[in-house]
C-alpha cells in the first residue's frame, strides 16, 4: 500500500521534472517569458530559505533572538564577500553552533 | 570547446561543495523514516523512486500522522512542482537532445544541480555538449543522496539531533543566490518570494512552495515592464 503511494508520488515527481524539458519546445515560450524565467532561482529558493529560518519545527514563528537568524545573517555576509559555497555553509553552521553550544548553553 | 568528460568533471566539481549540506540532510531523511516506523526498504525506495529530499520527509510524516495516501501523494506532487520552473529554464539548453535523452536526463534534475548547471550554462552558451555538465551535477547529487539516505537508514540517528544539521539546507540555498543580492530587481523578487512563503506557509498541501515563486515571478514580470 505504502509502496504503491511511493510509486505514484515518484511518477508525479518525475512528470514535474520531465514535462517542461521533454514536451515543451523552446519556441513555445516567447521572449517575455524567457526574460521572466531569468529570475527563477531568485523567485524559488527564498521559499525554501525563509520558512527554514523563520518558522520552527512546530510551525510557529521564531523569536527574534533565535540562533538561526544570526547564522543565516553570517552566511549571507560571508557568502556575499567570499563567493565561496563551503565558506558560506561552514560560517553559517559555525556561528549557529557557537550560539547554541557556547552562548546559550 | 570542452570535451564531454571535461564538462562532466566540471559539473561534479561545481556541485561538490553542496554535499556539505546534502549528505547530512540525506542521513537525517533516512533516519527519520526508520524512526517513524517505516520499513527500511520503503524508506530507501523513496530515495530511488521519488529522489526529492524535503518531499520524502513530508510524505513519511503525513502518512505516519494518519493522513490518507492521497493527501501524501498530492503533497509530494505540489512540493515538487517547482521542477516545472527548472525545466522551463533548462529547456533552452537541452533543446537539441533526442527525446530519449531528454526523458533520461529529467530524472536527475534537482534544486542544487539545476542552480549550478544553470549558472554554468549562462556563461558557456556556445558549448556543444553542455548537458554533460548537468549529468555531472545531477549524477553526483544522485549518488550522494542514495549513499546518505542508506547510511541514515542503517545507522539510525547517529547524527545527534542537537546539532541542528537541518539548518545546512537554507545555508546551501543562501550560497546559491547570495551573489544576486547585488541586483536590486533580484532582491525585490527574493523578498517577495520569501515573505509570500511565510504568509502562505499554512496553505494546504505545502502549496506555499509553488505559490510564492509564482507571485515572485509575477513581480519580476512587472519589474521588467517598468525597466523598459
Amino acid at each position: 500500500m505504502t509502496l504503491a503511494s511511493i510509486i505514484f508520488a515518484g511518477i508525479l515527481t518525475y512528470f514535474t521534472r520531465m514535462t517542461m524539458i521533454a514536451l515543451i519546445s523552446r519556441d513555445m515560450l516567447g521572449d517575455k517569458i524567457k526574460a521572466v524565467l531569468e529570475y527563477v532561482p531568485s523567485a524559488v529558493f527564498p521559499a525554501i530559505i525563509f520558512p527554514a529560518i523563520f518558522i520552527n519545527d512546530y510551525g510557529t514563528f521564531i523569536e527574534m533572538n533565535d540562533p538561526k537568524l544570526f547564522g543565516a545573517l553570517v552566511a549571507v555576509i560571508v557568502g556575499y564577500f567570499s563567493k565561496n559555497i563551503i565558506a558560506t555553509i561552514s560560517a553559517g553552521l559555525a556561528s549557529y553552533w557557537f550560539l547554541i553550544f557556547v552562548v546559550f548553553n | 570547446m570542452l570535451t564531454k568528460k571535461q564538462l562532466f568533471t566540471r559539473g561534479m566539481l561545481d556541485i561538490s561543495p553542496h554535499m556539505l549540506s546534502v549528505i547530512p540532510f540525506g542521513i537525517i531523511c533516512g533516519a527519520i523514516g526508520v524512526e517513524l516506523g517505516f520499513h527500511p526498504y520503503l524508506v530507501y525506495a523513496m530515495s530511488f523512486i521519488i529522489f526529492g529530499g524535503a518531499s520524502q520527509i513530508v510524505f513519511l510524516q503525513l502518512l505516519s500522522g494518519g493522513a490518507s495516501s492521497l493527501v501524501a501523494v498530492a503533497s509530494v506532487g505540489i512540493i515538487n512542482s517547482r521542477h516545472l520552473l527548472y525545466g522551463a529554464v533548462l529547456s533552452e539548453y537541452l533543446e537539441k537532445l533526442s527525446f530519449i535523452k531528454k526523458l533520461l536526463i529529467s530524472y536527475i534534475v534537482v534544486d542544487q544541480g539545476f542552480a549550478e548547471s544553470n549558472k554554468f550554462f549562462k556563461k558557456n552558451k556556445g558549448e556543444e555538449f553542455l548537458y554533460y555538465h548537468l549529468i555531472g551535477t545531477g549524477g553526483t547529487l544522485w549518488v550522494c543522496w542514495q549513499i546518505a539516505t542508506l547510511s541514515g537508514i542503517i545507522l539510525g540517528s547517529f547524527v545527534p539531533e542537537e546539532l541542528g544539521l537541518k539548518f545546512a539546507i537554507p545555508l546551501t540555498f543562501i550560497a546559491i543566490i547570495v551573489q544576486d543580492l547585488k541586483k536590486i530587481d533580484h532582491v525585490i523578487v527574493m523578498i517577495t518570494c520569501g515573505l509570500s512563503s511565510l504568509l502562505f506557509f499554512d496553505a494546504p498541501f505545502k502549496s506555499y512552495i509553488i505559490i510564492s515563486p509564482l507571485i515572485a515571478l509575477f513581480v519580476a514580470a512587472l519589474l521588467l515592464r517598468l525597466k523598459k
